[in-house]
C-alpha cells in the first residue's frame, strides 16, 4: 500500500467530519492512562524542590540514589502492568527475586560456575517459573491471584531451605570478585557515560571525593535496564500486533479467543515476563551488594502492583500502559529516598504509599467510566 | 451437486444422556436469509456453537461448497468462511474501534522480525467498512465503549465480512437492542445478504426475523420442527410453534374452561 494515500485519508476523513468535535491535545492527555502517574511525579518533584532544594537530594549523587531505587522498582513495576494489562496478577515477583539471587549466587560460590553460566541459570529458571505460573493459570482457570501467591510462599521456602541445605546459611556473599572479566556480568553491573561525570567533575560542576574523581561515577545499570524496558514495553503495546493482543487478552479473554488471539500464549509470555523481570532486579542486586541473600526482595511484588496501578492499570485487566508504571515506579522512588531529606519521619513513607495508590485507584475508575461511557 | 452453499444435514449432539440436538438439518443458499427460531433451552446456542466448530456433533455432516467437511476447532469453521458472531460480540469496550476491528488480524508493515502493527492502515479500513454501513466512526481510535448497541452489533458483522465470511452465523443480534438500533442492524443484515453471503440469523423475536427471512426453521427442544420458506407460512403460525403453540391452545381451552365453571 502507498504510505502516501494512507496520510491523505487519515487527514482528510476523519478531520472534517463535522460531527467530530475539535478534541484539544489536552483532552487527548486526559484520555491516556498514565496521565496521573505523570502528574503525580511532576507534583512529587515540585514538592521535594521546595522542601528538599537546598539539601543536596538535586544534586547529581542524589539524583542518581533516587533514580537508581526508582529504577529497580520500575523494571518489576512495567513487566508486573504488562501482566495487569493481560488480565493477571504476579503475587511471585518478590520471591522470584530472592529465589534469581540464589540460583546466581550458589553454582558461582559453590559449584565452581563461572558467573556468566549462573546467570544464564537463573534466567532459565525464571523462564521456567513464568511458564508454570502461566501454565497453571491458563490450564486451570484459577484466579492468577490464588496459583501465584502459591508460588509466592513456594518460592520462598524454597529459597530459604536450599541454601540453608547447601550453605549453612541464609546468605551467600564473595561475588563482588568474580565480576570481573566476566563476559556478561558487565550488562548489569557497570556505571553507563562514566566520562560524563568525569568531566562534569573536571568542570568543579559537580560534588567531589577527596581523591578528585567524583562522587557520582556514572548512569547506574539499573536506570539504563529501566529506561530500556519503558521504551521496549511501550513500543510493543502501542506499535506492534502482540501489544493488541495483550490489550485483548486482558479485555475480553473470550472474545479475543473467539477472533483468534492466541489469549493462553499471550498470558504465559506475560507470566514470563513478570519473572525474568525479577531475575533481571535480582542480578543487578546481587552483583552491586557481591551477595545474594535469601529474603531479598520480600513484599516487592506488592510495591510492583502499587506502581502499576498508580501508573494507571485497572485491577481487571484491559487497560493501562507500561509508561504509567514507570512513572508509578519514579513516584515511590523518590518519595522513599526524598522523605530522607527532609524533617519527616521515614515511617511516613508506607502511609504516603497506601493513600497514593488510594487515589491513583479512584481517579483510575473515573478515567474508566469516562472512556467506555456511552456519548 | 447442489445449489446449496452450506448443508447441515441430520445434525445430532449429545452431552452424556442429554439430548442437545437431534436431527436438525438446515440447507442455505448464498444470499440467503435463514432464521433459526426457538425459545429459551431449544438448543440453539448448542447448534450455534456446532456451526462455529466450538462442539463436534456426533450424528450427520456439514457440506460446504459441495464438500464434506469436519471442524476440529473454531479456527477451521473461521478458515472455510463460516463466520459466527456471538452475543457478547468479541468486543473489547475499553479497546479502540481500529484495533477491536483488527483484533487477533492485525495489518504489519515493516521488515521482518520487526513487523510492526500498521494502525494508519487499519484507521483507515476500519473508517471506510464502518462508513460503508453508514455508522459514521467519529474517530476510528475512540473506545468501543463510546458506541451505541447497535452500532457494535454493525461493527462485529463487518468486521466478520472484511476477514472473508461466506457465511455469517448471527447469534440474537437485536435481542439487546431497541426497535430504532435493531432496525439498522437488520437492514445490515439484508445488505450484507444482498452482496451473496449466507446468513443464518438465530433470534427467539419472530417479528425481528420475519420481515427479512427467506426462509424459517424453528427449533424446539433440540429438535426441528420443520424448515418453511416463507411463502408457506405466516408470522402468526411462526409464533405460536415457537412458543409451543399446543401447550398454549390447551391453556386456553383450560382457562376457558374454568371461566365457564365459576360464572
Amino acid at each position: 500500500m502507498s504510505t502516501k494515500s494512507k496520510s491523505i485519508e487519515s487527514k482528510t476523513d476523519f478531520n472534517q467530519d463535522e460531527r467530530l468535535k475539535k478534541v484539544s491535545n489536552l483532552k487527548i492527555l486526559l484520555n491516556r492512562p498514565e496521565l496521573g502517574a505523570l502528574g503525580g511525579a511532576i507534583l512529587v518533584f515540585i514538592f521535594f524542590g521546595i522542601v528538599a532544594g537546598d539539601t543536596g537530594m538535586f544534586s547529581a549523587y542524589g539524583i542518581l540514589n533516587f533514580l537508581d531505587v526508582s529504577a529497580n522498582l520500575g523494571i518489576i513495576a512495567i513487566a508486573a502492568a504488562m501482566l495487569m494489562i493481560g488480565g493477571e496478577f504476579d503475587l511471585s515477583i518478590g520471591s522470584m527475586i530472592g529465589f534469581a539471587g540464589i540460583c546466581i549466587a550458589i553454582p558461582a560460590i559453590y559449584w565452581g560456575w563461572p558467573l556468566w553460566m549462573s546467570i544464564i541459570f537463573a534466567f532459565s529458571m525464571a523462564v521456567l517459573v513464568g511458564y508454570f505460573n502461566g501454565i497453571l493459570v491458563v490450564r486451570t482457570g484459577l484466579p492468577s491471584f490464588i496459583v501465584t501467591l502459591a508460588m509466592l510462599f513456594i518460592l520462598r521456602g524454597a529459597t530459604l531451605a536450599i541454601t540453608r541445605l547447601i550453605t549453612g546459611r541464609t546468605q551467600v556473599p564473595g561475588l563482588r570478585v568474580l565480576i570481573e572479566n566476566d563476559p556478561i556480568a558487565w550488562i548489569f553491573a557497570t556505571d553507563s557515560f562514566k566520562w560524563v561525570f568525569t568531566w562534569l567533575g573536571s568542570m568543579n560542576l559537580i560534588a567531589l571525593r577527596t581523591d578528585g574523581t567524583p562522587l557520582a561515577t556514572g548512569i547506574p545499570p539499573s536506570v539504563i535496564w529501566f529506561i530500556a524496558l519503558a521504551i521496549l514495553t511501550t513500543w510493543i503495546l502501542m506499535k506492534t500486533r502482540y501489544g493488541n493482543w495483550i490489550f485483548a487478552s486482558g479485555g475480553d479473554k473470550n472474545g479475543a479467543n473467539n477472533v483468534g488471539v492466541p489469549v493462553g500464549r499471550v498470558k504465559i509470555s506475560l507470566f514470563i515476563g513478570t519473572a525474568v523481570a525479577a531475575t533481571i532486579f535480582a542480578t543487578i542486586q546481587v552483583l552491586d551488594a557481591g551477595s545474594a541473600d535469601t529474603m531479598r526482595g520480600t513484599l516487592k511484588e506488592l510495591e510492583a502492583i502499587a506502581a502499576a496501578v498508580v501508573g494507571g492499570c485497572l485491577l481487571t485487566g484491559g487497560y493501562g500502559s507500561a509508561i504509567g508504571a514507570a512513572f508509578g515506579a519514579i513516584i515511590f522512588g523518590t518519595v522513599s529516598m526524598g522523605i530522607f531529606y527532609t524533617d519527616v519521619d521515614t515511617d511516613w513513607f508506607k502511609v504516603f504509599l497506601g493513600a497514593m495508590m488510594l487515589i491513583a485507584v479512584i481517579f483510575n475508575n473515573f478515567i474508566r467510566r469516562k472512556v467506555t461511557e456511552s456519548k | 451437486m447442489s445449489d446449496y452453499l452450506v448443508q447441515f444435514n441430520n445434525i445430532s449432539k449429545f452431552f452424556g444422556k442429554v439430548i442437545a440436538l437431534k436431527d436438525v438439518t438446515m440447507k442455505l443458499r448464498k444470499g440467503e436469509i435463514m432464521c433459526l427460531l426457538g425459545d429459551n433451552g431449544a438448543g440453539k446456542s448448542t447448534l450455534i456453537k456446532t456451526l462455529a466448530g466450538v462442539h463436534k456433533p456426533d450424528e450427520g455432516e456439514i457440506i460446504f461448497e459441495g464438500e464434506k467437511i469436519v471442524f476440529d476447532s473454531p479456527k477451521d469453521a473461521l478458515d472455510i468462511g463460516i463466520a459466527t458472531v456471538y452475543q457478547d460480540l468479541a468486543l473489547v469496550p475499553l479497546m479502540s474501534v481500529t484495533r477491536n476491528f483488527f483484533m487477533g488480524r492485525e495489518p504489519l508493515k515493516g521488515p521482518p522480525f520487526l513487523k510492526t502493527f500498521d494502525i494508519e492502515k487499519a484507521n483507515k479500513i476500519a473508517a471506510e467498512r464502518m462508513g460503508q454501513i453508514g455508522i459514521d466512526v467519529r474517530d476510528p481510535s475512540q473506545a468501543v465503549g463510546t458506541m451505541s448497541g447497535g452500532e457494535r452489533q454493525c461493527l462485529a458483522i463487518s468486521r466478520a465480512i472484511y476477514f472473508g465470511a461466506k457465511v455469517l452465523v448471527l447469534d440474537e443480534p437485536t435481542s439487546a437492542l431497541g426497535v430504532h438500533q435493531a432496525s439498522v442492524v437488520l437492514k445490515y443484515i439484508v445488505k450484507a445478504a444482498s452482496q451473496g453471503l449466507a446468513v443464518i440469523l438465530i433470534t427467539h423475536n419472530v417479528h425481528h426475523a420475519y420481515p427479512v427471512g427467506n426462509s424459517f426453521t424453528v427449533l424446539n427442544r433440540g429438535k426441528s420442527l420443520g424448515t418453511y420458506e416463507k411463502k408457506d407460512i405466516s408470522r402468526e403460525k411462526l409464533l405460536s410453534m415457537m412458543a409451543g403453540g399446543e401447550e398454549l391452545d390447551k391453556l386456553e381451552v383450560e382457562l376457558k374452561e374454568m371461566n365457564r365453571v365459576s360464572s
